[in-house]
């Protein structure tokens, strides 16, 4: 039975590392915390869920229709709120963001109203497969699991691979000098938040399949998303499978302690990890170094 | 350059003794509120009293020592959790209300040296993250019920108008207490240690400021104001449900309130919490749409106006109503520099 918990959780975590991989990803990047991430996840739910209905297609074929769409909106996330607030303080972005989450939820409210929606996707939601006679993987949940590590492994080949990819880390490292190699670095910032935003699309459609969600789901997502982030590393995207896989483990066993316990062991595994991390890195110098060059991903 | 002979140190000015005046005046008349106002002026004043603490406190810990929190409803659940705690352990109510927020203080003092290492948004979201935290671990509480909650029995041993105007007193007490804690730390030695850490911590620290140890005092002091006002607000509700208390919404009425007023201000995060008032007072029936409008309201104003009102006009007509910073008068009389 542990032996399927954990199996479980670790399946549970690919979902967590599938949705914190934008808040990272932008984290890494830009260095803003994006307060408003879980919302912006609940946003692109909704969007997919009214393409597909509007147009009687699978989600998977509105998720594609939703992808640029969800792109255009980081891209304008990007240069009307997140350039103004990163110029004015690193304090600014948490208020603006913070602000954006406020009104998304409510306009959402205002919109699709309290009820609980979830995408549907048929069978799929049930299938599994059975690994013996007493576990089963859940085809969901694997194909979660399957897209989160494609989806964190394709943004670190595109990252140091391709010539967009270089310059946004130019850009990430200093605008100023990238720009004299020739770096426009508005739009390098640009198009990294339209891609975080185009993975978070990705990260609300699963969370539409697997799960029912209402427009105020997107704070706890943000939780999520940032302890999976903080767990597994801050800036590091492979971290952020590893941190997703400890919190859905945690919260599993959790679960089985107590109906409360989910949600308890999940916040209590990642303060135990912050507190080891200022515990290590207070007692041997040669592991606040290492921890420091890991830091910037 | 002035010599520095020519320069005289100023600290109040015409504007800071009349409005002191007239503040002093204006508490002497808000004490006897409870005979002056009804019932329900009585009430509401007790809310504003407690929007003014929570706007204080918040303004202390992103203005001054520059940590921006999104998980002070902790404290506040908190504060409302340990007024029941101490009243149902056979306290007196009113005392419990008074002694649960400085127990609050005290637990936050081992949870600064955790919390004050985490930086900008691993701060902000850590705070959360330990809100939700509390949140669960109060629900588990036989006494509590999980989210059925309870209330302050103790308080109905005391007729509606005495209970009405005692929390009236109690708030009003509690607020001028904080309110002035944040006043004379800002006018202390300490105030000039915090201001030049909210403008650079690298600077401060290098000229000797003990940056940890003056955030922690601010960090207490924001805990317990918050806790205290989540006892005030259990004492007009009476009832203690934690999803209420809990919420995030109070830490997004405290960006409201203080991004409005004015952000790193001592004036205007009083101003944004009498704004807040009005404003919840008027459009607070309008449901979702209000709240979309301070949503709005906190995002333009971290964008556009970022010290607030309150900093508009004091950058705008030079006016410092109360003495908390240090104005410099050159000897010719046409410069004038303040911080």
């Amino acid at each position: 039975m542990w032996f399927d918990q954990i199996l479980q959780g670790v399946l549970l975590g690919g979902y967590y590392a599938l949705l914190a991989c934008g808040l990272s990803f932008m984290f890494g990047v830009m260095r803003i915390v994006n307060l408003a991430h879980g919302s912006i996840a609940v946003l692109s739910a909704f969007v997919v869920l009214s393409i597909a209905e509007a147009f009687h297609i699978s989600p998977f074929l509105a998720l594609v229709v939703a992808l640029p769409i969800m792109a255009a909106a980081g891209w304008l996330l990007q240069v009307t709120i997140l350039e103004r607030s990163l110029r004015s303080g690193s304090l600014t972005p948490l208020l603006s963001t913070f602000g954006l989450a406020v009104v998304l939820d409510n306009a959402m409210f205002q919109k699709f109203g309290a009820n609980t929606h979830s995408l549907d996707i048929g069978d799929l939601a049930f299938a599994s497969w059975n690994v013996t006679p007493d576990i089963a993987i859940g085809q969901l949940a694997l194909l979660t699991f399957v897209v989160a590590v494609a989806l964190l492994g394709g943004l670190q080949l595109f990252l140091s691979r391709t010539p967009l990819g270089r310059a946004i880390r130019a850009t990430s490292e200093d605008p100023d000098t990238a720009e004299l190699v020739g770096i426009d670095s508005r739009r390098a910032y640009a198009a990294a938040a339209a891609i975080a935003i185009a993975t978070v699309a990705i990260a609300g459609t699963f969370l539409a399949m697997r799960a029912t969600f209402d427009p105020y789901t997107g704070p706890t997502q943000l939780i999520f998303a940032f302890e999976a982030v903080v767990i597994g590393g801050t800036g590091s995207l492979w971290g952020t499978l590893i941190g997703g896989i400890a919190l859905g483990v945690a919260q599993n066993i959790g679960s089985q302690i107590s109906p409360q316990g989910f949600l308890i062991a999940g916040h209590a595994v990642f303060f135990v990890v912050l507190a080891a991390r200022f515990f290590i890195a207070g007692r041997d110098p040669r592991t606040l170094i290492r921890a420091l060059r890991r830091a910037p991903a | 350059m002035t010599p520095a002979a020519a320069v005289t140190v100023h600290r109040w000015n015409r504007a800071s003794i009349v409005t002191m005046t007239a503040l002093g005046l204006l508490v002497l008349v808000l004490a006897f509120g409870p005979a002056i106002f009804g019932a329900t002026l009585t009430d509401r004043m007790t809310t504003l009293f407690a929007y003014v603490i929570l706007a204080a406190m918040w303004n202390a810990l992103a203005g001054y020592a520059g940590l921006v929190s999104v998980g002070q409803q902790a404290f506040f659940g908190l504060g409302a959790y340990a007024a029941v705690k101490l009243s149902h352990g056979g306290v007196e109510v009113y005392l419990a209300l008074v002694l649960a927020p400085l127990i609050v203080g005290v637990l936050s003092l081992p949870l600064s040296s955790f919390a004050l290492r985490l930086r900008g948004g691993e701060f902000a979201i850590g705070m959360w993250v330990f809100a939700e935290l509390m949140h669960l671990l109060v629900n588990l509480d036989g006494l509590v019920q999980g989210e059925t909650g309870t209330s302050l029995i103790a308080l109905s041993s005391f007729g509606p108008d005495a209970r009405r105007a005692f929390n009236y007193w109690v708030a009003l007490a509690v607020m001028l207490a904080l309110v002035a804690a944040v006043f004379f730390l800002l006018r202390s030695r300490t105030g000039a240690a915090i201001q030049a850490i909210r403008d650079s911590e690298e600077a401060a620290a290098s000229i000797g400021v003990r940056v940890m140890a003056t955030k922690r005092l601010i960090f207490v002091l924001a805990a317990t104001g918050c806790a205290a006002a989540g006892a005030i607000t259990l004492s007009t509700l009476t009832t203690f449900q934690p999803k209420t208390y809990f919420s995030v919404q109070w830490t997004a009425y405290m960006i409201f309130m203080t991004l409005v007023g004015g952000l790193g201000t001592f004036e205007g995060p009083i101003v944004g919490a009498v704004i807040f008032f009005i404003v919840e007072t008027v459009f607070g029936a309008q449901g979702v749409w209000y709240l979309i409008g301070l949503g709005a309201a906190a995002l333009l104003f971290s964008l556009f106006l970022p010290r607030g009102i309150w900093g508009v006009l004091t950058d705008r007509f030079g006016i410092a109503l109360l003495p908390v910073g240090y104005r410099l008068r050159f000897a010719d009389a046409t410069k004038r520099t303040e911080s």
